[in-house]
């Protein structure tokens, strides 16, 4: 097969507690995929099986055509393949961010050079820093370097930009554009639903175990064709009307305001909007 | 420097992972002051502390330094192996550090590997400086036969790798890195006193020698006495000689029961 993950049937229970129920999964080379899902619903369980950290009790599961229970030397030549962003560790302190990478860069066959890793990050004024030095930011940035030093085929990306700013947010997204551009997969989780609309080329929503929905995010849940809000000042202040039609009813309303609608908006579901139906549609459905 | 130019999908090897990991670990360690100081200096001053309170002579024109410098140096080994890595290890494995480790080609045997090269090295600056004070300040005398310099050399190197197996084995019992030192100190002071480090061993009870004979560290402290004591002294022994081959033996047992736990038991992450 010649997808980069393939999932059937995966399930994974702690005790009485279902964490995953069921997921079905693929996965294609090049993409970036992106799994929302609120606290508790089997996102991190889901990734962490795929990356090799837990075992599961049914479903077959192929990462880069290895199944990531794999132990011994073959554990070392799949690992040897893939790149995982963990959320923030925290460590090694009284290490350069230069000795850091170059250290990570020796488990690896076909390591990318260390330099141009740190610059790729953005991290090359600080790079004969400590790392205690560096701020929250830079420091996720060492995380990625340290997840990619491997020119990985495959890169987990856990929740990246968890307390960034906006502007290293948008930075950050930059980034992972680029790695992108390299040929790597990245599986992205994350549970700001701009980044997902940003980055990712298809999206799945977990929720109490199991898949809801793939999409692409401008079509998730039926977005795109998803009722829009028209509104504006008419005479009793603020009016609106939801509507399949939106052209439709501001060519009415043309006739009816000469010149311009006063204070005219045309609204459809944020992504945002959509995720917490369906999530909110799957607590009601229990 | 781009090292990815040739294409080949072997990934390097766990000894030589072992050896870079060995050379960060220093690196780290020399540059926590606090800790090195410590480290290095706690046994010295140890030994100035007991040797200004005990001035007597044992016998033998054997004074309390001479016999306290080896206890020193075996605990020593107790406690830059398995009393640093017992308590490190949970604070490794807490901060995320062994997770992330565990997600790349890196083997567990890299990072015992690692672990095994920052004790020796410590090991090794600690006992050097601690025999240079000795002999400056504390009137110790240093041996002169070769036989007991390789008693010596083997005692420290199979004394400092039973002591890392050891304490990568005991590493997973402390339930979170806050909480280990309370777990591992005790242990080791409880074992210290047993061992005759800190006393005469033939003055402590036989029931306290009997329980100290079944830990390495009793066996340390003796092997070396009979690297630092005259060989006269043997005869004032429990057993009335070294028993160095004994000593061997124990300490090699304990060396591979220590690796072979952890192997099994060896955990990169908290279970939840």
């Amino acid at each position: 097969m010649s997808s980069v993950i393939n999932v059937r049937g995966l399930e994974k229970s702690y005790g009485a507690n279902k964490a995953v129920a069921g997921i079905d999964l693929t996965i294609e080379p090049g993409e970036i995929f992106a799994l929302l899902g609120p606290n508790g619903a089997g996102k991190t369980t889901t990734v962490e099986i795929l990356e090799g950290f837990r075992d599961r009790d049914r479903g077959d599961v192929s990462v880069l055509g290895t199944d990531p229970g794999v132990k011994g030397e073959q554990a070392r030549k799949w690992r040897n393949r893939i790149g995982i962003v963990l959320q923030s560790t925290n460590d090694a302190g009284d290490l350069s961010v230069y000795e850091t990478v170059a250290h990570f860069a020796k488990y690896y066959s076909n390591p990318r050079g260390v330099d141009e890793v740190i610059n790729a990050v953005g991290l090359t004024d600080k790079s004969a820093e400590l790392i205690r030095t560096l701020s929250g930011g830079q420091r996720r940035r060492l995380d990625v370097a340290l997840g990619i030093i491997g020119s990985p085929e495959l890169l987990f990306l856990d929740e990246p930009t968890t307390g960034f700013d906006p502007e290293a947010r948008r930075a950050f997204w930059a980034l992972i554009q680029d790695l992108r551009k390299s040929g790597a997969t990245i599986l992205l989780t994350t549970h700001y639903l701009d980044e997902a609309e940003a980055l990712a080329d298809r999206v799945a929503v977990i929720n109490q175990g199991k898949i809801i929905e793939v999409a692409t995010p401008a079509l998730l849940g039926g977005r795109a064709t998803s009722l829009a809000t028209v509104s504006w000042k008419g005479p009793n202040g603020l009016q609106s009307e939801r509507t399949d039609n939106p052209t439709t009813l501001i060519r009415k309303l043309t006739e009816t305001y000469k010149d311009e609608i006063p204070e005219l908006t045309v609204k459809r579901a944020s992504l945002e909007d959509i995720y917490l139906e369906m999530i909110g549609g799957a607590d009601v459905s229990q | 420097m781009s090292v990815n130019k040739v294409h080949s999908n072997k990934v390097p090897s766990a000894l030589a992972i072992g050896i870079a990991r060995g050379g960060l670990e220093v690196k780290q360690f020399m540059r926590q002051r606090e800790s090195v100081v410590f480290t290095l200096a706690f046994p010295i001053m140890l030994l100035a502390i007991f040797g200004s309170v005990f001035t007597n002579e044992l016998s033998d024109g054997v004074t309390f330094s001479q016999y306290f410098v080896a206890g020193m140096i075996a605990s020593g080994l107790v406690n830059t192996g398995f009393q640093q890595l017992a308590i490190m290890i949970p604070v490794e494995r807490d901060f995320g550090t062994l997770k992330r480790l565990q997600g790349t080609p890196m083997p567990a045997s890299s990072y015992f590997i690692g672990k095994s090269i920052v004790v020796f090295v410590t090991m090794v600056i600690q006992v050097a400086l601690l025999l240079i004070a000795g002999v400056l300040f504390f009137g110790v005398n240093l041996p002169t036969d070769p036989a007991k310099w390789f008693t010596f050399t083997w005692l420290i190197i199979l004394g400092s790798a039973a002591s890392t197996a050891l304490g990568i084995a005991f590493s997973v019992i402390p339930k979170s890195g806050r909480g280990a030192s309370a777990v591992v100190s005790p242990v080791v002071i409880i074992l210290q006193f047993f061992s005759g480090v800190f006393f005469v061993f033939t003055d402590l009870p036989g029931w306290m020698q009997q329980v100290a004979a079944l830990f390495p560290l009793k066996w340390m402290t003796q092997g070396m006495r009979s690297v630092f004591l005259p060989d006269s002294f043997a005869a004032q022994e429990v057993a009335g000689t070294w028993e160095t081959g004994r000593t061997f033996w124990i300490i090699l047992a304990w060396l591979i029961a220590g690796l072979v736990i952890s192997i099994k038991t060896f955990k990169w992450e908290q279970a939840r």
